[in-house]
């Protein structure tokens, strides 16, 4: 067995009441490609901050190669051969790609920058790992898969010989992900060592060479890959066994959405060319693809934020226009943002002014102008109880709600009275997987009661799960539905990568 | 050493922050007049007899702190749908000369019940309008309002100035550039006999009143509220965040406009250049001491007042200079952003 | 014609630069605030300080150079108050900049006043005198344009230079764009944001009240509150104008001073026909007719206003 090249131990580390880390250990071996599987807030992206000098860890000490590393300072893990890939990729729009990967590498009292040098120092690395990528170019102009790789470039810039990758595949395509992972394997041939955080237990199962699991800020198993199985895997991570709801066959009725040929203009993001699907009452409709390729938009039409500027798109009978968000919400469309910090709830504002704002036109809850406070009051109160919401009453501040506790407000505000319409944007994005029992159970719960589910979501297994009939949607583009009970993950995956018409033709053969 | 939001903010720290942050400011004030040898607490002992020692003190301190009332609300009502107007003192000096403008001729023949309401009204109009300018370009060109409004403040006064030394120069006036005065049928009331103290104060306080119950009872004070703490939320909910923004400028504006006509028609009678010693920034300062509340911006109003009244006392008498009250009322503005600070984050080892 | 015939004028152009001057210092001073992410309101009140020290230190018998120095001395500290105030602490940068700004003037006024009672006409000092630049001066009309400065002048050209080299060629401007786009790189790659946000404000700040200085050692001969006249905001409309280059806030700035100089020339040539302030109204009109053509354009360093906090994003 090779030697650990990294050693964690005891970390322990506390924000206020709230326990990060506890007590964990971990060693990291030449050569190897370590998985730290994990729910959100199992405390995995803490650890690894910890480790990269973010964060002091409150106890514990770190070893790079046997030396100590002094805690809390960045530079002095990047000077010990740490790098470090970030989830939300840390570069710089406005800047080239090498001046992404010089910051911080010279001397910074040096009067004159060596770009040459370091242009082709970049291009060895490049070469020599397949990362091919035009130094000179701004990063904003890359594709996000590009940008990745300078994410990477900058690490092995540094001379980095731990890599650690923060949920490395988040806004990759199944493609991508797996050329990311092939290039990973290259990297721990070549001697490089390398940790990546992720939730995903098919890709942990595919591609790690050793897995632990931390949950609740505790690591609490460690397996290889041949000894375990996703279910374990599973159960270890969440540490009980939790059941997503089953989906019961559907009774479609009427079509609640149509959309022929719509096209739409999304500023700084993707726009949308000549799309159709139609969407019936008490159906499920999915929409998958890989974040940025046009479910922002498409949530945006649907929620009313947005007009097509061609093509029809007919939503309960009447045709959208314009953007109008109060007549949605007044013909009964409930409407769940793709990011509930930043749209959803304004963290200043009392529960009930949360609950309100956007039917604060109804006559219930104003007249003339003036607020109907005990109505609002009254209706938050409800909505409390019916969806348990725990975290304070309506006089409360939202901030001050936990992520799951948000969206279950969210949610109670737009179904508590019974909508015909539902759209519902990465509706579980980072909650843990009680959370996403609970909310899977509402959106059956409303197709059961007659609504109509748009359900745009990143996560495979919880379309699939959910949704009686599936669109891909890449590069603007929507595939044409497949049925729930023909999808699976490979085809899904080919589909969201745009090659529905190859798949077609796959088919066919 | 890190910094942690608060998960509990009590009421009494909100309450005690400005009282804190206006001590710490006179101490360090306090600091400069003593750097001079003179007597730190003779000297605010002369600041508050002079501000508040006799009747006529206290009524000259209350005519002071009508027109800041207003310049406060102003730019509390702006700040809270995060809307920089910074430019209150240019609106001041328009909404003055409008009602130069119109006062001294247009509405001579109204009766006084008429041609004030007219006048407060055509006052609060050219406020507005320099505000809403302002905000236009932002909708249009994306232009930080912040930038246009100080710039305009130059602008207007160069206005003002061009008016009076032009078409509205009184000719009586001996060749000083002053405009015409304005009728005496427009003149405010005076509320008590025998001082300068005018009904201004009443609509300042009436104004502050109702800007609170907008704010805290109305959908329009709800949307713009949404669109200062959280404007893609706002937009989600449906708000309509241009014209939301619109009607505060127009709010925001208007106020320090209307600053300018009630100093016009209660206290001066005609508009100079020096009509306002700064009033519209000091709005700006009583507008964070109030924490952005309308009923706090009249105790801050006050507090400015007595600084700045009681400095005129104590300048004559120890011969401390009078801008010791902007020194202590500019710092009073950055040691509430430090004092607000803490009300809403603590920092940990 | 005579219109027309001013720009001919040696004269005209000459007064440019010495107009262009505080603009240069304030201007370059703001854009390495931004640069680095932190907006400088307090930029007003920074100049007027240094208007008010570097004349005040001239007046008490410091030299000119002593005078400049303790200007920019001054301005570092404001720097270091709106710093401690903006970058550790996240603080609202436009509103603790216009605290600094009311209470940097306010406290000039203060000063000046104890020094200078209200009665007495403000006292003059002896300022920087033009000087010649051999061979340069030789040439006809751009001679006796450019090389018959003031010392500050040269010093303010020479500083373009310096900091479009300093941001663009080095490894220190690097770590200051990349701080002004994105802090949290920043800090992933080694370089601390709060101490080159710190920094770049303090060294802004300082350049400010050069600035501020120049006015009263070089352009007058004495201090006067509200001397200022707005030239602080200015330079915040030319950073943007300037779409944060220092090459282009020195054209930005030469250009906005010719506008000024064409103005006062075309004023008296027109004798009273058109009302002055108008043309005193220009400047401040042409900033914002700026800012509305470049606003859009412009490539804002993407941190700019973005309080930084440790692990927070």
């Amino acid at each position: 067995m090779a030697e650990p090249v990294l050693r964690l131990s005891g970390i322990s580390k506390r924000f206020g009441p709230v326990i990060a880390n506890e007590a964990i250990s971990l060693e990291l071996r030449r050569g190897e490609l370590l998985a730290l599987l994990g729910e959100n807030g199992a405390g995995k992206t803490t650890l690894m901050s910890i480790l990269f000098g973010h964060y002091t860890a409150d106890a514990g000490h770190i070893e790079v190669e046997g030396r100590p590393l002094p805690p809390g300072r960045p530079r002095a893990a990047i000077d010990a051969g740490i790098g470090m890939v970030h989830q939300h990729f840390s570069l710089a729009d406005n800047l080239t790609v090498l001046e992404n990967v010089m910051t911080g590498s010279e001397p910074v009292w040096r009067l004159r920058s060596n770009r040459g040098p370091a242009r082709r120092k970049l291009m060895a690395i490049a070469e020599r790992f397949g990362l091919r990528v035009d130094p000179g170019r701004r990063v904003g102009d890359l594709s996000v898969g590009e940008q990745q790789r300078v994410e990477i470039l900058k690490a092995l810039y540094n001379d980095a010989r731990i890599l650690i990758l923060d949920e490395p595949t988040a806004v990759l395509t199944g493609r991508e992900a797996e050329t990311l992972y092939a290039t990973l394997r290259m990297m721990a041939q070549e001697g490089l060592s390398l940790i990546f955080i992720s939730h995903k237990l098919r890709e942990v199962m595919a591609a790690a060479d050793r897995i632990v699991v931390l949950r609740g800020g505790r690591s609490v198993a460690e397996r290889a890959p041949a000894d375990t199985s996703r279910s374990d895997l599973a159960e270890l991570m969440v540490g009980r066994r939790i059941a997503r709801p089953q989906r019961a066959p559907a009774t479609p009725g009427a079509p609640v959405v149509e959309a022929r040929g719509v096209s739409a203009r999304h500023a700084g993001g993707t726009d949308l060319h000549a799309i159709d699907f139609t969407l019936h009452a008490g159906e499920t409709l999915g929409i998958v693809g890989v974040a940025g390729n046009g479910q922002t938009a498409l949530a945006r039409l649907a929620n009313g934020l947005l007009a097509p500027y061609r093509g029809r798109l007919t939503i309960l009978g009447r045709a959208v226009r314009r953007p109008d968000v109060g007549a949605l919400v007044r013909a009964g469309v409930g409407r769940i943002p793709e990011d509930r910090t930043r749209e959803g709830v304004i963290g200043e504002f009392a529960l009930w002014e949360n609950a309100v704002l956007e039917r604060i036109d109804l006559a219930r809850f104003s007249r003339r102008g003036i607020v109907n406070r005990a109505a609002a009051r009254r209706f938050t109160q409800e909505i409390i109880d019916a969806f348990d919401v725990r975290g304070g009453g309506p006089d409360h501040r939202a901030s001050l709600l936990s992520g799951g506790n948000m969206q279950k407000l969210i949610l109670g505000r737009n179904m508590i009275e019974g909508p015909r319409l539902l759209i519902a944007a990465q509706p579980t994005r980072g909650l843990d997987e009680g959370a996403i029992a609970a909310i899977h159970t509402r959106l059956l719960e409303a197709r059961a009661a007659g609504a109509a589910v748009l359900l745009i979501s990143e996560d495979l297994d919880e379309v699939i799960g959910l949704a009686d009939r599936i669109h891909a949607i890449a590069g603007g583009r929507m595939s044409p539905p497949v049925a729930a009970e023909a999808a699976d993950a490979r085809r899904l995956g080919l589909m969201m990568a745009g090659d529905w018409d190859e798949e077609r033709a796959a088919d066919a053969h | 050493m890190r910094i942690e939001q608060r998960t509990h903010r009590p009421r009494a720290l909100f309450l005690l922050a400005p009282v804190l942050a206006v001590l710490a400011a006179l101490a360090i004030s306090g600091g400069l007049i003593a750097l001079t040898g003179a007597s730190v607490l003779d000297a605010y002992g002369h600041i508050l007899a002079g501000a508040l020692g006799t009747r006529l003190a206290i009524t000259e301190t209350l005519t002071r702190a009508t027109p800041l009332i207003l310049t406060g609300l102003a730019a509390a009502v702006a700040f809270r749908a995060r809307l920089w107007n910074i430019g209150g003192e240019g609106q001041f000096f328009i909404g003055a000369i409008a009602v130069a403008a119109v006062g001294a001729e247009l509405t001579a023949g109204l009766p006084a019940a008429l041609a004030i309401p007219v006048l407060l009204v055509v006052g609060a109009l050219g406020g507005m309008v320099l505000m809403v300018t302002a905000l236009g370009l932002r909708l249009r060109f994306n232009v930080d309002e912040v930038v246009t409004t100080l710039l305009l403040n130059f602008v207007a006064i160069l206005f003002v100035s061009m008016m009076i030394e032009g078409p509205f120069k009184d000719p009586m006036a001996f060749g000083w550039p002053q405009s015409v005065p304005v009728a005496d049928n427009a003149t405010l009331p005076r509320l008590i006999e025998r001082s300068r103290l005018h009904v201004g104060l009443v609509i300042a306080i009436a104004l502050a009143v109702a800007i609170y119950l907008l704010q805290a009872r109305t959908v329009f004070g709800m949307r713009s509220k949404a669109a200062g703490f959280n404007a893609p939320a706002a937009a989600f909910a449906g708000v309509p965040l241009g014209r939301t923004l619109m009607m505060v400028a127009c709010l925001s504006g208007g106020l320090a406009g209307l600053a300018g006509a009630v100093q016009v028609l209660g206290v001066r009678g005609y508009v100079t250049t020096d009509l306002s010693p700064g009033f519209g920034y000091s709005g700006i300062v009583i507008a964070m001491l109030a924490n952005l509340n309308p009923i706090g911006v009249v105790a801050a109003a006050v507090f400015a007042a007595v600084m700045f009244i009681g400095a005129d006392g104590m300048s004559r008498a120890v011969g401390i200079p009078s801008y010791i009250a902007d020194v202590t009322v500019a710092l009073s503005l950055l040691t509430m952003l430090v004092a607000l600070f803490f009300t809403q984050y603590r920092i940990r080892r | 014609m005579d219109a027309l015939w001013i720009l001919a004028s040696t004269g005209l152009w000459d007064a440019v630069l010495r107009i262009a001057t505080p603009l240069i210092f304030g201007t370059l001073g703001a854009l390495l605030c931004e640069r680095a992410g932190v907006l400088n309101l307090g930029i007003e009140g920074i100049m007027t300080f240094g208007a008010m020290i570097g004349w005040l230190t001239v007046f008490s018998g410091g030299g000119l150079w002593t005078g400049l120095l303790v200007a920019a001395l001054c301005g570092a500290l404001f720097g270091l108050l709106h710093a401690a105030l903006t970058v550790p602490l996240g603080l609202s940068q436009h509103v603790t900049g216009l605290g600094i700004t009311l209470f940097a003037a306010a406290l000039s006024y203060y000063i000046f006043r104890l020094v200078v009672p209200l009665e007495a006409s403000p006292p003059t000092i002896e300022a920087f005198r033009p000087v010649e630049i051999p061979i340069l001066a030789e040439i006809p009309f751009l001679g006796e344009v450019i090389a018959n400065q003031t010392a500050p002048t040269y010093l303010a050209l020479a500083l373009v230079a310096v900091m479009g080299w300093v941001l663009f060629r080095t490894p220190l401007g690097l770590a200051i764009r990349m701080t002004g786009e994105n802090p949290h790189s920043a800090e992933a790659q080694g370089v601390n944001p709060l101490v080159v946000r710190t920094a770049c404000v303090m060294a802004g700040s300082a350049l400010m009240g050069v600035g501020g200085a120049f006015l009263t050692m070089s352009a007058f001969n004495s201090f006067f509150p509200t001397m200022v006249q707005g030239r602080g905001w200015i330079c915040i409309a030319l950073v943007v104008f300037a779409s944060w280059r220092p090459g282009w806030a020195l054209f930005g700035a030469v250009l906005f001073a010719t506008f000024d100089a064409y103005q006062l020339r075309l004023q008296s040539a027109l004798e009273n026909t058109v009302p002055y302030q108008l043309f005193l109204m220009a400047p401040y009109l042409a900033a914002i007719v700026a800012l509305a053509f470049m606003a859009r354009k412009a490539r804002v360093p993407q941190a700019l206003m973005r309080p930084y906090r440790r692990g927070e994003r």
